[in-house]
């Protein structure tokens, strides 16, 4: 039994409501986001700290034991995420303070935005999988309210359809706990990967499996599921897209982690070819359309589904080594993805445009905002020593071991690739003259007062983490080893859950 | 009972992807409602018909199991907020596009 587990929801959801009394009643929601996130990321690093060092983490919420009451569990992959949600959080609070107009904040943009940090924690740290939908919808909501606040003719439309394909896979989602309960007679996580081994007949079971998979593919942005991402992801404010390409799809992919270890391991993992498969295709059609784009923030969108192929290789693999490696690599992707989107942002506000044909000269006159552009883009091709390179690595070797060279090269190629279309923002934004002589890009920097601390900071901060895992990649590898060895036994997180007594 | 129900469930199902497959804006709507409410009549029916309410009496009657119903519970709360922002949101799209077709809808990919 473990309070602690609870503070990460509680704060952001206090939080939110703080923000949405009336002013006069309330501190300053700009103020109210920044130390509510700080403390969002506090709580999280003191549960993470929790678990490393007293192992899985459980509150049963009322004192209903499992698989009766409401079950929280921490353990070190949802501690982790938990803390990088915290720090994602945080960072882009203070870039919304610099880049989010008048109107938004007026119309809730902070209490959204605190709304969406709560359906995060609350869905890394779901023990049950009727739980987990109700944390999805509430990630949902609150996105649907980023995504179109503002009620720009782009917005609105790239909604519909953001909003109809995630509506169609919550369905799916909640067919699949219909059928699962059916079956299984139990959707407490550790409950029902007991229960289903010993299930006479398993083959209604698979059937499930292959919806829930489905629902979490589509909320993962793979192939062939993937069309509403580029359709919406550029619409919103820098600072929304940043958050979302830092967070939603990764929850998706985050579940289906969750799930193989504990659910889909039963039949010995049926879906580990279908998975590669859907890696492979979701790696090239990524990279592929990322390399017909000329906006910058569609080239970035187009690169999150391409990154999904990986984290789904790392899955597809299946294999201790490609679990961590697959971890790492999504570790590295919030941060590297999330860093470019805010670059673009700075790049955008400065040289007056995402199309980066319209853009130019800026190296010459931004140093550091070059500086700070290469390392994420470098890392996200997989240059080392940045840490997109040991991410793929880790990768790369799990595949040679298992022999799967298909997957390899595929993986290979595509990253060669990224670089390619990594230059091409390079190239134009920051090598080549400015096509608009007219635009003087200095005054547009200086213009922006303030603001420039609060965009460059997080800047700077994710920057920083790209290059330590790096750096460090033995101390953050030794961290996935550690997770993706608590993902292959179940049987430690079925005890914490259940207790030892329970069978 | 017993028998209608698993056809009904299809019926709606089945209805609701017709309906979002086709042109018009509304009909999205209509077919995401079909969608959830097939899915949760799904969730009812897992749970079984038969049998009282669930209050235990201690009698050893037969008790219906409560639980899907506090998750259909849940799950029409749920849609039903998302499908009241879902209908703001295409009438601004509508408004915006002026348009009710789902063909003609204004191109956010370029």
């Amino acid at each position: 039994m473990n309070e602690w587990i609870l503070f990460p929801i509680v704060l952001p959801l206090l939080m939110a409501t703080l923000s949405l009394l009336p002013r006069g009643w309330r501190f300053d929601r700009e103020l109210m986001a920044v130390l509510g996130t700080f403390g969002h990321l506090v709580f999280s690093v003191l549960l993470f700290v929790q678990v490393q060092t007293e192992g899985i983490q459980v509150l049963q919420a009322g004192g209903w034991a499992a698989p009766y009451g409401i079950t929280l569990v921490a353990d070190l992959l949802s501690a982790t995420l938990l803390v990088i949600t915290g720090i994602v959080g945080f960072a882009v609070v203070i870039y919304s303070l610099g880049t989010v107009d008048e109107l938004r904040q007026t119309f809730g943009y902070f209490p959204m935005l605190h709304v969406l940090l709560l359906g995060c924690s609350g869905a890394f740290l779901a023990g049950d999988i009727f739980n987990l939908y109700v944390w999805f919808e509430v990630i949902l909501i609150s996105s649907f309210v980023l995504l179109t606040l503002g009620g720009e003719h782009k917005q609105i439309l790239g909604g519909v359809k953001y909003v109809t394909l995630n509506l169609v896979a919550s369905a799916f989602f909640l067919t699949a706990i219909g059928l699962l309960y059916y079956q299984v007679g139990s959707l407490n996580f550790a409950d029902v990967a007991q229960k289903v081994g010993s299930l006479d007949d398993k083959s209604p079971l698979l059937m499930t499996e292959l919806l829930l998979l489905l629902a979490f593919l589509v909320k993962a942005g793979a192939f062939p599921f993937f069309f509403w991402l580029p359709a919406s992801y550029h619409t919103p404010p820098v600072a929304v897209a940043a958050l979302f390409a830092a967070l939603l799809t990764k929850v998706g992919v985050y579940v289906l982690f969750r799930f193989s270890s504990l659910l889909f391991t039963v039949q010995g993992n049926p879906f580990s070819t279908l998975l590669l498969w859907l890696a492979g295709f979701t790696m090239v059609l990524g990279v592929l359309g990322a390399w017909s784009q000329t906006d910058m923030r569609r080239i970035l969108s187009f690169h999150i589904i391409s990154q999904i192929g990986y984290i789904l290789m790392g899955l597809g693999l299946f294999s201790q080594l490609s679990i961590s490696g697959g971890i790492y690599f999504m570790i590295h992707n919030i941060f590297a993805k999330a860093n470019l989107f805010l670059i673009a942002g700075i790049i955008a506000m400065v040289g007056g445009s995402f199309q980066v044909k319209k853009l130019g000269g800026l190296f010459s006159k931004f140093g550091f905002l070059g500086v700070l552009f290469l390392i994420s883009a470098m890392s996200l091709a997989g240059i080392p020593p940045l840490s997109g390179f040991f991410g793929k690595f880790t990768l790369i070797k799990a595949g040679l071991s298992q022999e799967v060279y298909p997957i390899v090269i595929t993986s290979i190629l595509v990253s060669v690739v990224t670089l390619l279309s990594m230059l091409k923002i390079w190239h134009h934004a920051f090598w080549q003259d400015h096509p608009d002589p007219t635009i003087d890009v200095e005054k547009n920097w200086s213009a922006l007062g303030k603001s420039r601390v609060y965009m460059l900071l997080p800047a700077v901060l994710f920057s920083c983490i790209t290059v330590s895992m790096g750096v460090f990649a033995e101390f953050f590898l030794s961290l996935t080893d550690q997770i993706s060895t608590q993902l292959s036994d179940p049987n430690e997180y079925i005890q914490a859950v259940l207790g030892g007594g329970a069978k | 009972m017993e028998d209608l129900m698993p056809i009904l469930i299809g019926v709606l199902y089945a209805a609701g992807v017709y309906q979002m497959l086709r042109h018009s804006i509304v009909k999205l709507i209509l077919g995401l409602l079909f969608l959830t409410h097939a899915t949760n009549l799904l969730l009812f029916y897992v749970g079984g018909l038969a049998g009282s309410a669930p209050i235990l009496s201690g009698t050893g009657e037969v008790v219906m199991d409560p639980l899907p119903q506090a998750f259909i519970l849940t799950a029409i709360v749920i849609s039903f907020g998302i499908v009241a922002f879902f209908l703001v949101l295409v009438f601004k799209a509508y408004q915006a596009n002026q348009a009710a077709d789902l063909d003609e809808l204004d191109w956010t990919d370029l």
